[in-house]
């Protein structure tokens, strides 16, 4: 019984880990431009079929060391992808109403998940793990290298980007930005600039993330993108949209919630709610969530002025 | 004290409008469709029949997107509940057979009270996370149906459903369903268009517009957001009724979160909250993908940018709010308006 709990937390942290990443880049977009990046669940799709082409064509496929590698350059691919994704599509649209960018997102993610497609096939790809390989044994628990890297990459990142926001000079703007953009500007600092860093940021780690998770599972397909994107969005809305540690907080939470429930439903239920109702556990959460702590869990008291359309519908 | 010119200036506006110009030219199209539609060949009939189910499925959303200013994303959850509605209670599954007209019935009334069960908790919500709970609603009526394999045969669907009979008439080509769709086109959009001239449109639009103002106004801004959705879900459910009767085969795959997507584009795209915007949209969102049939696997990549570019192009829709058919009925109506 310890032993199968044991087992759940760690699969629960891995889980964990790649929704909080991918809660990240949503948290950041929204926490600056009121804007749920939809494009956001196919930059992760597409960093994962980067990084298997990356790792063909330096022929990494396998090396850890090499993973480091791949990973940072789709990283910076991706986050310019993040970029121009916002230039293109989203800043012509600053300003005109709330539902032309969120539609014009839509439209981008619809866009990405067809060029990743055409570029890399219908077809589900095996993916090469970058991760090492190898298991350790703790009371009974199997615990694989696999799943360590993935929480120990995500945690590093994590506490990169909380230094890099919290003690940086661009933190601080960016923060000023996401505060109050009007404001912001009226101190010098430019707007533009803040939110481009945040598309960049944002897009790159979802794109780590992908690698990631297609690491661990072995496979990649270009659809993928779209439940787990809804997964992080739910987890950054748990842990209170626009704050970063409530995305990372959200996403771990979602992976214990999901991973138990997933475990101990069919047992309490005798049965009758199975495993395959794994994403309306997801959704339950959110919705649940939504109707009663709407800010989220460490989300500041959302006054109900920011979150309505008003007359800009 | 009266001021002549002023009273000059503006004569009772009643006596010089006419009300048949507008009519006549709004009454055109539906009568244009029937006279066309049936001589249309099998292949470009059936994208009219698709184009006139999302215009039906536009106006009832915008009800609650346009008129309302809360946003829908999970629409299509309403719609699945009329096709399953029909799939169940007409075919073997079951083995019950009920008449189309009272299924008809039955699971738009069925979608129009899940509507009001989904609208009491979330309506406090506004703005996205209204959304987004909507979003989640969508998708968990999506699960059930792909896992409650006892009740809705699970992934595989339900095939073999049963062919409509409206009133001794038989619904199985798609002329007919030409017929019915255009029938059911002009009901519906008389009715959003009356919804939106009404008092009921005036509360909605101030609860867009300033729901606190709204409320302070008196409106009692919960009932008539309810009174909206439930609207908004009764043509949803009746939509899924023709067109699981249409297909005469239904499952979870045609009611996924993209679905939903399509029919708020469909009115975004088209001009939120104008019955015409609607109409145009749907005919745009049908027609682009299959002109781009053509294009095979960059179908959908060069739709995605269409729909990019649309946007970009023309922020607030093709055709503005105000000019609906109200402003159509004055506009060749002449007199002041």
């Amino acid at each position: 019984m310890g032993a199968l709990i044991l087992q759940q937390t760690i699969n629960a942290l891995t889980v964990g880990s790649i929704y909080a990443l991918i809660a990240l880049g949503y948290t950041m977009v929204y926490g600056v431009l009121r804007l749920i990046n939809f494009a956001h669940s196919e930059l992760f799709t597409a960093g994962a079929f980067i990084g298997l082409a990356l790792a063909g064509a330096l022929g990494v496929a396998g090396h850890p060391t090499g993973g480091l590698l791949v990973g940072f350059i789709t990283f910076v691919i991706i986050g310019l992808a993040g970029v121009s994704v916002e230039i293109v599509a989203y800043r012509p649209l600053r300003g005109t109403s709330r539902l032309a960018p969120m539609l014009s997102a839509l439209g981008m993610a619809v866009v990405i998940q067809n060029a990743v497609m055409l570029i890399g096939g219908r077809r589900p790809l095996i993916y090469p793990s970058f991760l090492p390989s190898g298991v350790i044994d703790v009371f009974g628990a199997i615990i694989t290298y696999k799943q360590i890297t993935i929480f120990l990459v995500a945690v590093i990142l994590m506490v990169a980007l909380e230094l890099f926001v919290n003690r940086t000079n661009l933190g601080v703007r960016i923060r000023a930005v996401a505060e109050n953009a009007e404001t912001a500007s009226l101190v010098g600092i430019n707007p533009n600039m803040a939110i481009s860093l945040i598309f960049f940021i944002g897009p790159g780690l979802g794109a780590v993330a992908g690698i990631l998770y297609s690491s661990f599972y072995g496979v990649a397909t270009f659809t993928m993108g779209f439940v787990i994107g809804m997964k992080a969005f739910t987890a950054a809305i748990l842990g209170g949209i626009g704050s970063i540690p409530g995305a990372v907080l959200g996403g771990f939470l979602l992976g214990f919630i999901e991973t138990f429930a997933t475990a101990w439903m069919p047992v309490l239920t005798g049965g009758l709610i199975g495993t395959e109702y794994r994403d309306i556990f997801a959704f339950s959460v959110l919705v649940l969530i939504l109707l009663f702590r709407p800010a989220g869990l460490l989300g500041e008291h959302v006054s109900e002025e920011t979150i309505v359309y008003k007359s800009d519908f | 004290m009266e001021n002549p010119a002023r009273r000059a200036s503006t004569p009772p506006v009643a006596a010089t409008r006419k009300l048949w110009p507008g009519a006549l030219a709004m009454l055109a199209v539906p009568v244009l469709l029937l006279i066309v539609g049936p001589h249309l060949p099998a292949y470009p009939l059936r994208i009219l029949d698709m184009i006139l189910l999302y215009a039906i499925l536009g106006l009832g959303l915008n009800i609650i997107v346009g008129y309302a200013g809360l946003l829908d994303l999970g629409y299509v959850a309403f719609y699945a509940i009329g096709a399953y509605s029909w799939a169940l209670l007409a075919s073997g599954q079951f083995d019950i057979h009920l008449p189309f007209a009272l299924v008809l019935l039955t699971g738009a009334s069925l979608a129009g009270f899940a509507g009001i069960l989904l609208g009491i908790p979330v309506l406090r919500l506004r703005g996205d996370y209204l959304a987004i709970v909507t979003l989640g609603f969508g998708e968990i009526i999506r699960v059930l149906m792909n896992n409650l394999d006892g009740v809705t045969n699970g992934p595989q669907g339900i095939a073999r459903i049963d062919e409509a009979h409206l009133f001794g008439w038989t619904l199985s080509t798609p002329d007919d369903f030409l017929y019915l769709l255009v029938g059911m086109l002009v009901v519906v959009f008389l009715f959003v268009w009356r919804i939106q001239a009404s008092a009921l449109g005036t509360a909605l639009s101030a609860v867009r517009e300033d729901q606190d103002a709204a409320r302070g106004c008196g409106i009692n801004t919960t009932r008539v957001k309810l009174v909206a959705f439930a609207f908004s879900a009764f043509i949803g459910g009746a939509c899924g009724v023709v067109f699981a009767a249409m297909q005469r085969f239904v499952s979870p795959e045609s009611f996924t979160f993209w679905e939903s997507l399509v029919i708020v584009l469909v009115i975004v795209v088209g001009g939120l909250g104008n019955p015409f915007g609607a109409l145009l949209g749907a005919t745009l969102l049908i027609l682009l993908p299959e002109l781009l049939r053509a294009y095979a696997d960059y179908r959908l990549l060069f739709y995605g940018m269409a729909l990019v570019i649309i946007i970009l192009a023309r922020p607030r829709g093709l055709i503005a709010r105000q000019f609906g058919p109200s402003w159509l009925m004055r506009r060749l109506g002449g007199g002041k308006c």
